[in-house]
């Protein structure tokens, strides 16, 4: 959350890479660092591991990759200022566009990889209290007067932002809506909102283990993670009628691997994420994988489901500034008199 | 014969004083002194316009507001904490001694957290409160009492010492020549403690008015209500929008010098005419 969170955990990833080769007798072992976003903690704890065998068998060479986590566009700041990440795994192609933008990240990063560079993909589901007691089955809902709906603020958190245009998306295409309708029921939305977590994860505490709110708007994967953790006596999953495909992409910071000439290794691990292996442990972790037979083997988890794009928006540039920018519709609806 | 000057008790005043200057400069200075040039890459307009935003206003008002009344409500219960920890031994005092220290040591964070679990509607205290209509968590009550939290001890630690050095025998002086209890705490305690509770005041103001780990696990965030200044700097910097971020630090920076230094001036005047 914090910048001095990130540094301290930095640090102690730092120093924990220092320390591990000691034990064993292995020569300039590569470190790589993944910059990361909140939710994926767990996801790349196992990943890790998994390409630290697979590259020792290519190459005879060991590989530590240390993680560090926080809200995508806290971690997209601390690169830019400094954060030595050889790769990023962010929540949104805007954080790493503004990389780009800054010359840290080669401008056509999202070509460079299959899929618009997102290994793995997710949505936007609705965790409810177990029974479903308010009867919460699609946006509308929602707006019911004795509903609170928990969500992280936009300003802050990627997943916040795709909780956002999913909203958005379904009240633009009801029968008859405007752009005055969809701001209206934006506007609502957020009027049922109590608390405005920093990020994801945040959102997710005050929902499971504050009690607070009757629906908390969750990433896919948190939503599962969260049900697995607390079990399904406490919360349930409930898919809208529509949502978003969110692609939480991946990059090189070419900057950084040019100079610590690491771009061989952090090019094979973002490639090792499209293989077999790999996709099988994103689904694991509830990603929904690329690969089409993996998705086949974990298809009762994933129910089909409408869902728009980032492109049905014109793209992070425009969504950016509509919505989210100082001035855009999410600072409109908190400001009075306008 | 020479002439001699008046000799300072510290060795090589010169060394000092410039070690002294040169250390402040790095430290608080230079930094301080980014701060100030970073906005202007706006424009003045640019910064007036980023700072009179109303969404920018109310937080302000909430950031000062909180801390403000945090420190008033810690410092009649400061002095009170202070008074019996000088005054009496009783068992267990020098535990109760290092528990005031706690807000000091505590990651803010841990704070937030351990302080939103208990009041939260569903927490122990939370859950009493829940009934009788008063929400503390995630309301601007609920930064007031994360702030009380983490000023305690600056205004504890800041009046001991003080009381240490009251002599008991005014006191009893006031005593003998009729004074009643409120007598004496009125006319002698209090005036004596004057300096030292507005010190306390200022030091727990000054900790509120920046305070964002302890908050932000509490407040709600909600734009207008219960946003406080310190996350609007952050939720700029997120967006890179550095000038901003500078723009409001600046605003806090400068309204926060002020009242310090017309609480240092009072103090001071207060003291000259204690002595």
């Amino acid at each position: 959350m914090s910048h001095s969170t990130l540094t301290r955990r930095t640090i102690i990833g730092a120093t924990a890479g220092l320390l591990a080769p000691a034990g064993r007798v292995v020569a300039a072992e590569t470190t790589l660092l993944n910059v990361s976003y909140d939710p994926t903690r767990e996801l790349y704890r196992e990943i890790n591991p998994a390409f630290g065998t697979v590259w020792r068998e290519k190459t005879g060479q060991g590989i530590t990759i240390n993680q560090s986590h926080d809200g995508s566009g806290a971690q997209a700041r601390a690169v830019l200022d400094g954060l030595q990440a050889d790769v990023v795994t962010l929540a949104l192609a805007a954080d790493i566009d503004a990389l780009a933008r800054r010359g840290l990240v080669a401008m056509d990063w999202q070509q460079r990889l299959p899929d618009n560079s997102a290994p793995y993909t997710s949505t936007i589901v609705f965790l409810v209290r177990a029974g479903n007691p308010k009867g919460v089955r699609d946006w509308p809902d929602l707006l019911k007067p004795d509903v609170a709906v928990i969500t992280p603020n936009p300003k802050t958190s990627g997943g916040a932002r795709w909780n956002f245009l999913a909203a958005q998306a379904w009240a633009e295409r009801q029968p008859g809506a405007t752009e005055a309708s969809a701001e209206d029921f934006m506007r609502r939305l957020l009027h049922q909102v109590p608390v405005l977590d920093t990020g994801a994860r945040g959102a997710t505490n005050s929902f499971v283990q504050r009690g607070l709110g009757d629906v908390l708007l969750a990433w896919e994967n948190e939503a599962w993670l969260a049900r697995q953790e607390f079990g399904s006596d406490a919360c349930q999953i409930v898919y809208p009628s529509l949502s978003i495909l969110a692609e939480p992409p991946v990059s090189v910071v070419d900057r950084v691997v040019d100079k610590k000439g690491t771009r061989a290794a952090a090019t094979a691990y973002l490639e090792f994420l499209y293989t077999r292996q790999a996709q099988t442990i994103i689904a694991r972790h509830y990603y929904r994988p690329r690969d089409p037979e993996v998705m086949g083997q974990y298809a009762e988890r994933y129910p089909a489901l409408k869902m728009v794009t980032i492109q049905d928006f014109g793209g992070w540039d425009i969504a950016q500034a509509r919505y989210f920018a100082d001035g855009g519709l999410f600072d409109r609806i908190f400001t009075p008199g306008q | 014969m020479r002439l001699r000057t008046s000799r300072s008790a510290l060795p090589g005043f010169a060394l000092t004083l410039g070690i002294t200057l040169a250390w402040l400069s790095l430290i608080v200075v230079l930094p301080l002194a980014l701060l100030v040039l970073r906005p202007w890459t706006l424009g003045v307009a640019g910064v007036w316009h980023s700072i009179a935003e109303p969404r920018v206003l109310a937080a302000l008002r909430l950031s000062f507001g909180a801390a403000v009344l945090a420190a008033a409500v810690n410092v009649p219960f400061g002095l009170l904490v202070a008074w019996v920890m000088v005054r009496y031994r009783f068992p267990g005092r020098n535990l109760a001694d290092s528990l005031i220290d706690m807000p000091l040591a505590l990651p803010t964070a841990v704070a937030g957290i351990a302080l939103t679990a208990l009041f939260a509607p569903k927490g122990w205290i939370g859950m009493l409160l829940t009934p009788l209509g008063i929400k503390v968590a995630y309301t601007p009550l609920g930064i007031l009492v994360a702030l009380v939290f983490v000023g305690l001890p600056f205004v504890v630690r800041t009046l001991e010492p003080v009381l240490m050095d009251l002599p008991l025998e005014a006191e009893e002086v006031a005593a003998t020549l009729g004074a009643t209890r409120a007598q004496t705490l009125r006319r002698v305690v209090l005036p004596a403690l004057m300096p030292a509770l507005l010190a306390g005041f200022a030091a727990a103001l000054a900790r509120g008015i920046g305070e964002y780990g302890s908050v932000i696990f509490i407040a709600g965030n909600m734009p207008m209500i219960s946003e406080i200044a310190p996350l609007l700097i952050v939720i700029r910097l997120e967006q890179l929008d550095y000038a901003g971020a500078a723009a409001l630090a600046l605003v806090m920076l400068l309204a926060s010098f002020a009242i310090l230094l017309l609480l240092n001036l009072l103090q001071w005047r207060m003291g000259r005419r204690a002595s």
